[in-house]
């Protein structure tokens, strides 16, 4: 076999490579995101926790004092209380966090995202969210089994408004 | 003469592997062509992703049906081109990576290259962005997890008010808003880099936006042989009350959303602005660069005004200005901080010819580290001393073959800043002068340091390009070898060619002084 035919076989073989790696890279190995037997449960909510001073009412000469367009009977301070969300599962805790509330003046929502693997199979969920200065103790509770199927996502969301913490 | 300078280790390694490569041709190498591949591969994705965008639908309900109805009953079109739309990704991102890394090794980010450097850097991202959000349009499991994973990421910022994990949370959470969304970041990014591109070759005369023909096809050819023998297909649907069991994945476009998940978010974040914002210092880096050589001076009594520096200028570095004392006349003008000072100015300046009367030749541009007149000088010493009577004459490039090496007593070597240096008219010189024949080293098609001077001294030899060498010099007495810098042997076979063809003598090649880098 001439040089320049050996070159060319070589030539051949270096870009059939070339495209096998792209087309083993592009689809192998394979990737999975969790385990088999493993399910996701996902805390997430958004929620503006309470005051943490209580709106006063204004007095007619702090009123006075204020442009027309600014009299509002009564003051609310913006800032809000931090939000902290506990998740026990089968009596073990599992997450905590406490989120600040958003924006320059603390004033915004408090957002929570976290995505739990869980073993697949019923298990005893136990969630509490306190948005509330109290040191102690929390403003809202659930408690339930959930059962978790093999590779199910499921959600817990909070609403205060719309009957509390749920878990779909 | 010096001794040829060692190659920094990198430089020798990457220039290694790249003259490997060169099995067929040259211009079948796809390591000297990276940039033009990467760039074939975008117009690629324009294409394809025209056709598909006007095919396929994109809303949540039915994006995925029609991509997937476009892979099993159109494969003959839609099929096709959409693997080759993947692939062209793949191959882009690749492509990018090894130009940037090649580059990089051989130094060109410094100086004259700043600017170009750094735009390229910032096209990074862009491609990056662009090639994970098309996962998301199709909205598989594979698009379903790669856009959690992201959201997951972003979110680290403590930016946003509402997380974007939050339009993952359930089916009744993603909207066609979101998927518009979708649609910017695939398509309106590749926009913006459209005008990265711009920036990145603008400072580039006659850049290469296009790689050479056979590479092309090849290419072309390489794609569509993957869409045909493994053509992309859609994972099951998208359903956000399940994670994604077993994915089919592309390591090359998606490997950060399991870096992300085996590190953290921070570590990733930090990993990815960290280099890029070394990336972005480079240029400041002197690391062992030497100081910056002078740059190309123009004499406005000897510049005709003729342009031919403009046109070969592999930088755009010259422009044409009015001439200060002769009415009517143009002068070439040097942006000192584009110039690389490469010569390749000097040699297709007319003026450089060695044929002029004047004891000290002067040219219109010249190299002040390297004057025109200092090489004819040199040829004239070298050619007039006894033991060079018959000699064969090589001329070099710093960048190339260390063609210093061969000096002997019947060779006289001669390096110049760049091949492209060489008016063509010093061939005929030499001849005339006495030397048997004369032999030009360049460096390899595609490899040359200052891009175009390899090509612009074939062409000038081929007489193709102006200043052309003349018809009357006998095609036998001279010679055009290309030669990396570790191929010095390719260029002493060369020379024991051209010693036989002009004097009959038979010597297996021209021993080397010193041995080749």
């Amino acid at each position: 076999m001439s040089s320049q035919a050996a070159r060319w076989i070589g030539q051949i073989v270096l870009y059939a490579a070339f495209a096998a790696a792209i087309a083993v890279l592009s689809q192998w190995p394979e990737y999975r995101p969790v385990a088999a037997d493993q399910a996701l449960l996902k805390v997430s909510f958004l929620h503006h926790g309470q005051r943490l001073q209580a709106c006063v009412e204004q007095t007619p000469q702090e009123l006075a004092k204020l442009p027309p367009n600014m009299r509002a009977p009564t003051r609310c301070p913006r800032e809000r209380s931090p939000v902290t969300v506990e998740v026990e599962l089968d009596g073990s805790l599992v997450y905590r966090q406490t989120a600040a509330p958003s924006g320059l003046s603390r004033d915004g929502t408090a957002s929570v995202y976290r995505s739990i693997p869980v073993t697949a199979g019923a298990h005893r969920v136990h969630v509490r969210i306190r948005d509330s200065a109290r040191s102690e103790g929390f403003d809202f509770e659930h408690e339930g089994v959930v059962q978790f199927d093999p590779l199910q996502v499921r959600v817990v969301d909070f609403s205060a408004e719309q009957g509390g913490i749920t878990i779909r | 003469m010096n001794a040829p300078r060692p190659l920094p280790r990198l430089q020798a390694a990457w220039a290694w592997c790249e003259d490997r490569l060169d099995l067929a041709s040259p211009r079948l190498n796809p390591l000297r062509h990276l940039g033009s591949i990467a760039l074939l591969m975008f117009w690629v994705l324009v294409a394809s992703g025209i056709y598909l965008y006007a095919m396929i639908d994109t809303s949540v309900d039915d994006a995925h049906a029609s991509i997937d109805r476009l892979s099993r009953e159109q494969w003959y079109l839609g099929g096709l081109l959409r693997s080759m739309h993947r692939y062209a990704a793949d191959v882009l991102v690749l492509t990018t990576v090894l130009h940037l890394l090649r580059e990089w090794s051989f130094g060109r980010f410094r100086r004259f290259r700043a600017a170009t450097w750094w735009t390229g850097v910032a096209l990074l991202p862009l491609i990056t962005v662009s090639a994970i959000g098309g996962f998301w349009l199709n909205w598989d499991q594979l698009g379903q997890y790669s856009a959690i994973a992201t959201a997951e990421w972003l979110d680290w910022w403590p930016l946003f008010a509402s997380p974007f994990t939050r339009n993952f949370l359930g089916a009744a959470s993603i909207s066609d808003r979101l998927f518009s969304l979708f649609v910017f970041v695939h398509i309106g990014v590749p926009l913006l880099m459209v005008f990265g591109l711009w920036f990145h070759l603008r400072r580039l005369a006659h850049a290469a936006v296009w790689p050479p023909r056979p590479m092309l096809w090849t290419m072309l050819s390489l794609l569509l042989g993957l869409a045909a023998v493994a053509p992309v297909l859609s994972h099951a649907p998208a359903d956000l009350t399940r994670v994604p069991e077993v994915l089919a994945y592309d390591w090359i476009l998606l490997f950060v959303h399991p870096l992300v998940t085996v590190t953290s978010s921070t570590a990733v974040w930090l990993a990815t602005l960290g280099l890029l914002a070394l990336l972005l210092l480079l240029p400041f880096w002197r690391g062992a660069a030497v100081a910056a050589p002078a740059v190309a001076e123009v004499d406005p009594a000897h510049c005709s005004g003729c342009r031919r520096c403009v046109a070969d200028c592999p930088y755009d570095a010259i422009r044409m200005v009015e001439h200060p004392t002769r009415r009517g006349f143009a002068l070439a003008e040097v942006d000192a901080d584009a110039c690389a000072s490469c010569g390749i100015c000097v040699g297709s300046c007319p003026s450089s010819t060695p044929f002029r009367s004047m004891q000290h030749l002067r040219t219109g541009i010249d190299m002040p580290q390297q004057p025109i007149d200092a090489l004819r000088r040199a040829l004239r010493e070298r050619l007039g001393q006894a033991s060079a009577k018959s000699a064969l004459v090589v001329f070099g490039c710093d960048h190339a073959a260390p063609v210093r090496a061969l000096e002997a007593g019947d060779v006289a070597a001669f390096s110049l800043i760049c091949s492209g240096m060489l008016p063509p008219s010093f061939i005929e010189y030499a001849l005339r002068d006495g030397a048997a024949g004369v032999l030009v080293a360049t460096c390899r098609d595609g490899g040359c340091a200052f891009r175009l001077g390899q090509r612009w001294t074939a062409q000038r030899l081929a007489r193709e390009r102006e200043p052309a060498l003349r018809a009357t010099v006998p095609t036998e007495k001279f010679a055009c070898v290309a030669a990396g810098p570790g191929d010095i042997l390719a260029v002493s076979e060369a020379l024991a060619r051209l010693r036989a063809q002009t004097t009959g003598e038979t010597r297996s090649q021209v021993a080397v002084e010193s041995p080749a880098r």
